[in-house]
């Protein structure tokens, strides 16, 4: 019987730990912008290949 | 290597750094072309800094440099004042500065290399970050080693001039994001996934092999996680509903907000007695799906902004002239008999009296006609006309706000919020449906009573719950989200997703002209008759000189001669012509009548009116010599655009130029009333106001600033632009003008996406009738609700989003 409480207790802790990353995914602005970012990260491989 | 060269550079080759084709080849690097010495000073820059990966990323990417003038040094020296510094940074701490601007050049992934790349340019900027879909750049500096106003030179001089207007400094707030709305639906996708897990025993009826503390431990949870639910993701609900009771009207959210309760108080006795599972799980679904569609409805273009005012395109200083010392001020400090000196390309920020110097006002931004007008000292210049030639200096006469033009956003339809007047369908239907389902639950609890209390309340809250009208909820955002969307692709961009049910309801369509139904700027101008000698030409051109209608300006312009005579006993008949005695001869342009003195023996050259264009006739001392052919170009499809509109709309077109045009446009309008010339803003406004006092609904197609009460007076206000995200005054929806032609079609979506929302509006109906008349009798189980409730949710949604869609491909829109 205890075994699925247990369960229980750890997917709500997992699933939180998701929750959490939204919302801080949210909160640094990273849903704000969801273009640049895309082009940006081919500039960043090129900058490697400069130095 | 010196020949290859060579045989690169042959005629029609695009800049290297603009891409526009190159008239001459003499301005080049190497095998490098460029169109003017300004893009050629920009590859040197960048060339200079090993910065030329910016030419490789995409082709020709740079901004052309020809409209650049050589002034532009001192542009910029207002800058320096600390005031408007300390307005357009928004942090500093006195070593370190970040500011925000407005790029609107910003147009590929070049432009966001560079960008991101000014502290090789300068290595006193620290950090930069562009905002591409907004197109904003976030730049970090050094206060102490670089000035704001040495930013923006560095920025210009690659090619990139942001945009620094009154509106920066007046309301800094700019762009909200709706961060909340995430965290409320991360919240309740959260609590939603795991109550649907936690209730899945009570789903497959395993319930009752399953000991009772486990029933009682899962149902506690489920509360647990639908507090937060409950009152913090849906609290936008309660807001809504308090707020509309508040304003004693009842939306469609107060029925929601009802039903939801019900659930939580009923579940919550049930969880609480231990007498059922409740039904936490279909009220945070409800919420869940009901959050997304407001998501999917929240689609905004980032990049256009619609709430323009003049404020937006003024400049935020202006350079006077005090006691013969010239001296920088803010715009919004100017008075009325300050002296103004305007450069080559500067607005004009308030009425003024020109001074000294040769001003060419250009009113594109006003009128949209982009013909510029010359002035003499002595003659009024309005504010936001632009300055096309040699600086001038001016006397102001009227403040910023007070101005011929500005005075129209102090008007009433500016201050009143626009959104209590619009009504929506789904509110309408949503005051009825309260009454409806209240009166339903009232009379199921009474049925129920005589029997027993506690099947009354169950018959009772089930009612309520089961009738919540989710369905018709979820109908207005994914129907007007997804519309919003087909719009956009069709490019016509709406302000938000009510805006489509504005368009759909209206029943008369009102026109500006000028920019409107006619090609901004492009005119074209012949003379027809015998040949005029150059020196006709000299005295044609004089007297035109001195007449600001548009059609003598476009004349002075057709003729090349550059010398000018002195005009003697100048008249300006108002609607017929205008006369004059230059070098003793009378000259006499306007009407074939007017010219020919009205002596009809003179009229042989076509003197009947062109089909087509406009003409002025052109009498030298007595005798026709012919005519101006003045075509205006209409956009492509007008005819049949205003051929299918006038089947099902009143139209009208309002002109602010006088009626010359007045043949042309019978051509497409049935009756003379529709057409109104000689509008000045105010009367724009007023005259959509008139209408909508007859009861009639009205949505305005205008261009310029000129148009902006008629825009925001009307129930839905649609701005025409050549270039999206350059400018429009404040409206509804922006359409690109290379769009005009499909705009019967896209009015026409409008009406049917509102006829898809009744459609649905009926299913959701239908569910709730069916639901209703389980509960009705009491029985209604978790499991019913559990199913019955995201049925109809995703019902809807299938429906409107698919129907929406297919409409458009009937339509034929893309």
């Amino acid at each position: 019987m205890s075994v699925i409480l247990v369960l229980i207790f750890f997917s709500l802790l997992v699933a939180a730990g998701f929750l959490a990353a939204f919302l801080w995914a949210v909160r640094t602005g990273q849903y704000e912008d969801r273009y640049t970012p895309s082009v940006r990260i081919l500039f960043d491989n090129d900058k490697e290949t400069e130095k | 290597m010196q020949i290859s060269e060579v045989v690169n550079l042959k005629e029609g080759t695009l800049c290297y750094h603009c891409g526009e084709i190159c008239t001459s080849l003499d301005i080049h690097i190497g095998s490098k072309v460029f169109c003017c010495s300004g893009c050629k000073t920009v590859f040197e820059i960048l060339n200079e800094k090993n910065l030329c990966k910016y030419y490789e990323l995409d082709k020709n990417p740079g901004i052309s440099q020809k409209q650049l003038d050589s002034a532009v040094k001192s542009r910029y020296s207002y800058l320096d004042d600390d005031y408007i510094v300390k307005q357009l940074t928004s942090y500093s701490d006195g070593n370190i500065s970040i500011c925000n601007f407005t790029i609107p050049q910003v147009h590929c992934s070049s432009c966001i290399w560079l960008l991101e790349n000014l502290h090789k340019l300068n290595p006193s900027i620290i950090h930069s970050e562009i905002n591409f879909l907004q197109k904003n750049l976030n730049i970090k500096f050094s206060s102490e080693d670089i000035s704001l106003r040495e930013v923006v030179e560095l920025l210009v001089s690659v090619g990139y001039e942001p945009q620094i207007s009154l509106n920066d400094i007046e309301n800094k707030s700019k762009y909200h994001s709706n961060k909340s709305l995430y965290y409320k639906i991360g919240i309740a996708g959260f609590c939603f996934g795991n109550i649907m897990l936690l209730s899945f025993p009570e789903y497959l009826s395993i319930g009752s092999d399953l000991q009772s503390v486990y029933k009682q431990i899962f149902g506690w949870l489920n509360l647990a996680l639908g507090i937060p639910v409950i009152f913090y993701s849906a609290s936008d609900y309660f807001k809504s509903a308090i707020q509309g009771i508040k304003q004693k009207t009842i939306n469609i959210d107060f029925p929601i907000v009802l039903g939801l309760t019900v659930l939580f108080l009923r579940s919550a006795f049930e969880i609480i007695t231990s007498s059922g599972p409740g039904f936490i799980d279909s009220m945070t679904g409800l919420i869940f799906f009901l959050l997304i569609g407001k998501v999917f409805q929240s689609k905004t273009y980032d990049a256009l902004n619609f709430e323009r005012n003049y404020k937006s395109y003024f400049p935020i200083a202006v350079t006077i002239r005090k006691f013969g010392i010239r001296q920088i001020i803010p715009v919004s400090n100017l008075k009325t008999g300050h002296r103004i000196i305007i450069r080559n390309n500067e607005l004009i920020p308030a009425d003024a009296i020109l001074f000294n110097g040769n001003a060419n006002i250009d009113y594109s931004f006003v009128t949209g006609e982009s013909i510029s007008v010359p002035k003499v000292s002595g003659e009024i210049v309005y504010a936001g006309g632009r300055q096309r030639g040699p600086a001038i200096e001016l006397e102001v006469i009227r403040t910023v706000s007070q101005s011929y033009l500005t005075q129209l956003w102090n008007k009433d339809a500016f201050v009143k919020k626009d959104e209590n007047r619009f009504n929506s369908l789904v509110n309408v239907v949503g005051k009825y449906f309260t009454a409806a389902i209240l009166f339903i639950a009232v009379a199921a609890f009474i049925y129920w009573y005589p029997r027993s209390l506690h099947t009354a309340i169950n018959a009772f809250t089930a009612v309520l719950i089961i009738a919540c009208p989710c369905g018709i909820a979820l109908t207005n955002p994914f129907a007007l989200g997804n519309a919003v969307r087909i719009l956009g692709r069709n490019r016509l961009f709406v302000k938000n997703a009510s805006v489509v049910e504005k368009i759909s309801g209206i029943n008369s369509i009102v026109f500006d002209k000028t920019g409107t139904i006619t090609k901004t700027g492009d005119s074209s101008i012949t003379f027809n008759g015998s040949v005029l000698s150059q020196h006709e030409q000299m005295l044609v051109k004089s007297l035109v000189k001195n007449s600001t209608h548009p059609l003598s300006t476009k004349i002075y312009d057709a003729i090349i001669n550059e010398d000018l005579l002195e005009v003697e006993s100048f008249i300006e008949h108002s609607g017929k012509g205008i006369e004059g005695r230059v070098d003793n001869i009378t000259i006499r342009l306007g009407s074939a009548l007017f010219a020919a003195d009205n002596n009809k023996i003179l009229l042989t050259h076509g003197d009947k009116p062109g089909k087509t264009d406009t003409r002025i006739f052109l009498a030298i001392g007595g005798s026709i010599k012919g005519f101006f052919a003045v075509n205006n170009i209409y956009r492509n499809g007008l005819e049949s655009i205003i051929g299918s509109l006038k089947q099902k709309y009143a139209l009208t077109v309002l002109s602010g130029d006088n009626e010359g045009e007045k043949e042309n446009l019978m051509r497409y309008f049935d009756s003379e009333k529709e057409i109104r010339f000689n509008q000045s803003p105010h009367d724009k406004l007023e005259h959509i106001r008139a209408l909508q006092k007859k009861g009639r609904r009205v949505l305005m197609i205008g261009d310029g600033l000129n148009d902006a009460g008629a825009l925001k007076q009307s129930d839905a206000g649609i701005a025409i632009s050549e270039d999206v995200s350059n400018f429009s005054p404040s409206c509804d929806a922006i359409l690109d003008a290379s769009e005009f032609r499909s705009l019967n079609k896209l009015i026409g979506f409008c009406s049917a996406v509102k006829r898809i929302i009744i459609l649905s509006f009926i299913i959701s109906v239908v569910y709730n009738v069916m639901g209703v008349t389980l509960a009705f009798q009491s029985e209604i189980s978790p499991m019913l609700a559990a199913i019955l409730m995201p049925l109809s949710s995703i019902t809807v949604v299938l429906f409107t989003v698919s129907s929406t869609s297919l409409m458009a491909k009937i339509k034929g829109l893309k």
